[in-house]
């Protein structure tokens, strides 16, 4: 399964380029990951959200870089879904703004991981990658993810859907947090 | 806290809810001294706009003092103590559409911007208390409020101004200046409101102090009508005059060189074959809209004119003349207010005297009356056309 999508964040592409180049920053935006962990100069250690199936990990290799323009990545070894993306960073025709494109590319397995994989992307998967752009772009232009009260778990937002009443939380609903 | 809810179609309850507290770094907390009932309310009330779910706290129109802020919020920019009203698009003042003052578009603040991006192409702000389409945050019809980027939007006023002359910045007084101000007023223009109602006299007063030669006021409710004449704007009833002819009467046959819709979605129409045909469409949802008064704007407005559109459509509309468009040279207009761009300037206005916005306050209830509230608005009872509402 092959996904694409794109944004436009108001922020230098050096900025854009070095906070992604960051892998440990990704889980931060992206919805199907719990933690991404820098191994080395260019691997890395992924672990998916149990929504993508529980304990998916696998490592990763960056085998295509230009510095301020392009990363591109993909899972090496025995990974569970063997993947690989590729982002682009290209200057907006504003004079201020970045254009990020993104590539995603998953060899989905059958099995239970398969299964938990599919129904994670659903009938719609280019609408998960749009939303972690989405995020991601909220991340660089204003610090962090929107929370509102009908979807205050941030990148949870979509699989909440319908939402929790727009009423603050009580103090139970705020202790449990994204598990409410 | 208190708080007035949706609770079903026609139907709103003030219930005991949890107080707000902080989300996001940039937010804060304010303590309601004054909020209001918006005609866009009984959109939502009425069933009109999707995504609303039981026990979603309404209201987009409130003001009051700032009791915390999250550890984001800039303290040159707002303080605990401030007093503020709270412009009802919510914006993050660092995106695009922020940068070219389109503040009703910010492309951060809607956590929803998926769901919105399906039904209007591309996503829209995030509005306090309307639906969770624009977001899912909870409104101001409250004791107390999160306000997200609190450092943005949020009018500080630092004079002792009544709540009262200052509470409509938060929408409906910028929402009816942007809809004359987008019909670029010259001297000479009639221009013709389509709509009695608060944002519609709003509407009026802003086409005069932008200088028109003549405003004219189209309503069917005898009171709102009389309260637009008081004002010195010139009533047409559409319940006892042909709206067209009425018009061409008043402008030597030209037609009125600007018409404002401040109706939008649910309008009511004099020809009853006509009211029918849209109230059948859209209760089978093949039209979620009806868009009488815009159609009969674009008919009416003389050629090369602007219609300029603040009421509220919510998706498809049925029967559009794009011919009467189209081949007389129109401009159309239209947007949910960027606020954040009208609020210093209006209140400049307001503390100049130029605008009195209390002169459309009919009713003043406590937020516990807000049920009996939005009974008198709806059904126009009681000479019914701004409820304020003390928490």
């Amino acid at each position: 399964m092959e996904l694409t999508a794109t944004t436009t964040i108001r922020k230098p592409v050096s900025e854009v380029y070095a906070f992604w180049r960051d892998l440990e920053n990704l889980p931060t935006f992206m919805a199907h990951l719990e933690e991404v962990r820098t191994t080395g100069d260019r691997t890395s250690h992924w672990v998916a959200n149990a929504p993508f199936g529980k304990d998916v990990q696998w490592d990763a290799e960056i085998l295509d870089e230009t510095p301020g323009e392009k990363i591109g990545w993909r899972s090496i070894g025995d990974a569970d879904v063997p993947n690989a993306g590729t982002v682009r960073f290209v200057p907006a025709p504003d004079g201020v703004s970045t254009e990020v494109h993104i590539s995603l590319v998953y060899d989905i397995p059958g099995g239970t991981i398969g299964k938990a994989v599919a129904k994670y992307f659903g009938e719609e998967p280019h609408q998960q990658l749009d939303d972690d752009l989405r995020r991601l772009k909220q991340v660089l232009e204003t610090g962090e993810v929107v929370r509102s009260d009908g979807a205050p778990w941030g990148k949870r937002a979509r699989e909440e859907f319908p939402q929790r009443p727009a009423q603050p939380l009580s103090d139970a609903e705020f202790a449990k947090g994204a598990e409410a | 806290m208190r708080a007035n809810t949706w609770a079903g179609r026609n139907k709103v309850e003030v219930r005991d809810v949890p107080d707000p507290r902080i989300l996001n770094r940039r937010d804060a907390i304010v303590r309601i001294t004054s909020t209001a009932i918006c005609g866009s309310d009984l959109h939502l009330v009425d069933g009109y706009v999707p995504t609303m779910q039981d026990g979603d706290v309404m209201g987009h129109e409130f003001m009051g003092e700032v009791v915390e802020v999250g550890p984001g919020v800039d303290p040159e920019r707002l303080r605990v103590g401030d007093r503020v009203v709270v412009p009802f698009p919510i914006a993050c003042g660092a995106c695009g559409a922020c940068a070219a003052e389109l503040y009703s578009c910010c492309e951060n603040t809607n956590p929803n911007a998926g769901i919105a991006e399906k039904m209007f192409g591309h996503p829209v702000a995030g509005i306090f208390g309307y639906s969770h389409l624009t977001g899912g945050f909870a409104g101001g019809q409250a004791q107390y409020a999160r306000v997200p980027f609190a450092d943005v939007g949020p009018l500080k006023i630092e004079s002792d101004v009544a709540d009262e002359q200052v509470l409509f910045l938060s929408d409906i007084l910028p929402t009816g200046y942007m809809g004359a101000e987008m019909c670029d007023i010259q001297p000479s223009d009639v221009v013709a409101v389509w709509g009695a109602g608060p944002v519609g006299q709003f509407a009026m007063d802003s086409a005069r102090v932008l200088g028109a030669a003549k405003v004219i006021a189209i309503d069917k409710e005898p009171y709102r009508l009389e309260m637009a004449e008081r004002a010195g704007h010139t009533p047409v009833n559409f319940d006892e005059v042909d709206v067209r002819s009425r018009l061409l009467e008043l402008t030597g046959g030209r037609g009125p060189d600007k018409c404002i819709d401040a109706v939008g979605l649910e309008a009511t129409h004099g020809s009853a074959h006509i009211a029918t045909y849209d109230r059948v469409k859209q209760a089978v949802r093949a039209e979620s809209d009806r868009p009488h008064a815009l159609r009969q704007a674009i008919m009416s407005c003389r050629s090369g004119g602007v219609v300029s559109v603040i009421g509220v459509y919510g998706g498809l509309v049925d029967k559009f003349p794009a011919g009467a468009w189209m081949n007389r040279a129109l401009t159309l207009r239209t947007g949910q207010c960027h606020v954040q761009r009208y609020m210093k300037p209006l209140l400049g206005r307001i503390e100049r005297g130029e605008i009195d916005p209390t002169r459309i306050i009919t009713h003043r209830l406590p937020l516990d009356d807000a049920e009996r509230g939005f009974e008198l608005f709806k059904n126009k009872q009681d000479h019914c056309e701004k409820v304020v509402l003390k928490p």
